[in-house]
């Protein structure tokens, strides 16, 4: 009596369990990076469809997000009728997707491990190094874990977000504190820098592990604790025109875009130093 | 019939590059065996919160005559169709250490959920109760009520009632609801990541434990993912069952 009506219930949920399966598998793909590199599409009005001549699709380590999103700006500004597709992510995330077949025209990597990992699996020829970031410490501009040097991150009861081992600024962090010859517990351990610093603004952690120029671009919505120099650790940014380019020319101007002293300009203003 | 190879070639490619002979090294890692058990704890206690907070909650939506039903209705099952990220950004805004009732948390009781284990299974029930609700909702509704009158006017109290005739009308689709319940939360991405974030011990789930070792281990990821699909066949084995069972006794 009642039983054709609860199979139809079930089978219903079953269908829209499968529908939000779909959901965060999406999630967890590409277009986990997407927003910001899609909204900045959006605003130059390129076309979404792929790789055919006059857009140039860049993927950048998350830590560029301002400032790529500028020199893309500026780029398009320098050559009009060419759109750049902006695809912000952690550099190992990248580095995967790249390998897998990603449609992308420009590699830009946190770390020359990631770039050198395109080019084994033979997705770029050679790389230039063209930034270097240094960390520092992150907190809520209230502070609520009083933290004011490194070695405060070591004491228990202190909410630490870090980039996932992997991701440069995770492999970053953790030279810093073995240079500092401490041990940090952190309550969890995020997809890339951009996820760390917005744990850190929604005042969710005491503190985070982030580059200085991801400090500077939040502005006031958060406090950086600089980490002394001899404790510091940095990583060097590869950038490299993919082999399998759909748009090799628009490859080749892009990176040298970014290698001009214009670009460099954009770079430099953002924190990020000479490599 | 491409609708069918397109739903079932990704699983068999899944099935053909595992690594089988590395299996149960994969398997063995402490780290997997830790995200396994977690995934299967939260679950569970997912569920568990599910059924105390949702068939309630099935029992007013079915039975109750009140304006602003058909709102409520469709508020509880908002969860089934939003983006679990939104659903984990939601949380965070709630029940955050900022959040809206999450601050009075911390500052009264010094409970904040987001990056501990209580948080993995505030983030699978949003995303998994509506599933149950659903469910038991639907059998609810079109079970006779005139069952359960007609024991009422032979004196049984509502307690006995609710026993022996509420609960066996609409037993198998409390057990099925549970079930899809417990596989949505065991899946459970995207709000887990979200609001409690992602430690190996604490809240690594499975689903979070396959994309990360897609980066660094791409093989224990197939490996994982495949200790995923036989739970997931499995669970459609054990609803089949139960439905079939419940076509005998109706």
């Amino acid at each position: 009596m009642y039983r054709p009506r609860t199979v139809a219930v079930v089978a219903l949920a079953a269908v829209a369990l499968s529908l939000a399966g779909c959901s965060s598998i999406k999630k967890s793909g590409p277009s986990s990076a997407n927003p910001p590199g899609g909204s900045s599409t959006a605003s130059a009005g390129g076309s979404t469809t792929p790789a055919v001549s006059g857009t140039v699709t860049v993927f950048a380590a998350a830590s560029l997000t301002g400032t790529f999103k500028t020199l893309a700006k500026q780029f398009e500004a320098a050559h009009p009728g060419v759109s750049v597709k902006l695809n912000f992510g952690a550099s190992s995330t990248l580095a995967q997707q790249i390998d897998q077949g990603a449609p992308a025209d420009v590699f830009a990597s946190a770390s020359p491990k990631n770039m050198q990992q395109v080019i084994d699996a033979g997705g770029a020829s050679a790389s230039t190094n063209f930034v270097k970031n240094i960390l520092e410490i992150a907190v809520p501009p209230s502070n609520p874990g009083h933290i004011t040097a490194l070695a405060d991150l070591a004491k228990s009861g202190i909410k630490i977000a870090l980039c996932q081992p992997q991701v440069p600024c995770g492999v970053v962090a953790a030279r810093v504190f073995s240079n500092a010859k401490i041990t940090v517990k952190p309550v969890t351990l995020e997809q890339d820098v951009k996820s760390t610093l917005t744990k850190v603004e929604l005042n969710e952690v005491d503190a985070g592990m982030v580059y200085v120029t991801d400090v500077r671009a939040a502005g006031s919505k958060v406090k950086g604790i600089p980490i002394p120099a001899n404790l510091n650790a940095s990583t060097e940014y590869p950038i490299a025109a993919l082999r399998k380019a759909g748009n090799s020319a628009g490859a080749q101007a892009f990176v040298a875009y970014v290698l001009s002293p214009a670009g460099q300009a954009v770079l430099t203003a953002a924190g990020f130093e000479q490599p | 019939m491409v609708g069918f190879a397109f739903l079932l070639l990704p699983l068999i490619a899944l099935l053909v590059r595992a690594p089988w002979r590395g299996l149960s090294k994969v398997l063995s890692d402490s780290q997997v065996l830790t995200a396994l058990r977690l995934s299967l704890e939260c679950a569970s206690a997912a569920t568990v919160a599910s059924l105390v907070l949702g068939v309630p909650l099935a029992w007013v939506l079915a039975r109750a005559r009140f304006p602003g039903l058909a709102l409520l209705r469709a508020l509880v099952t908002l969860p089934l169709v939003l983006p679990p990220v939104v659903g984990g950004v939601a949380l965070l805004l709630a029940f955050g250490r900022n959040g809206v009732l999450g601050r009075y948390l911390d500052s009264w009781f010094g409970v904040t959920l987001p990056f501990t284990t209580p948080g993995v299974i505030v983030a699978e029930t949003f995303v998994a109760m509506p599933f149950l609700i659903v469910t038991v909702e639907g059998a609810l509704r079109s079970s006779d009520l005139g069952l359960e009158e007609a024991a009422a006017t032979l004196g049984a109290s509502r307690l006995t009632v609710y026993r022996r005739v509420t609960l066996p009308l609409i037993g198998p689709s409390l057990l099925a609801g549970s079930v899809l319940c417990w596989a949505r939360a065991l899946g459970e991405f995207g709000a887990t990541i979200t609001f409690a974030g992602n430690y190996p011990g604490t809240t690594q789930t499975m689903p979070l434990a396959v994309y990360n070792k897609l980066e660094t281990d791409p093989q224990a990821a197939v490996a994982l993912s495949l200790v995923l699909l036989v739970v997931a066949v499995a669970v459609l084995a054990a609803l089949r069952g139960r439905w079939l069972r419940g076509g005998a006794t109706p």
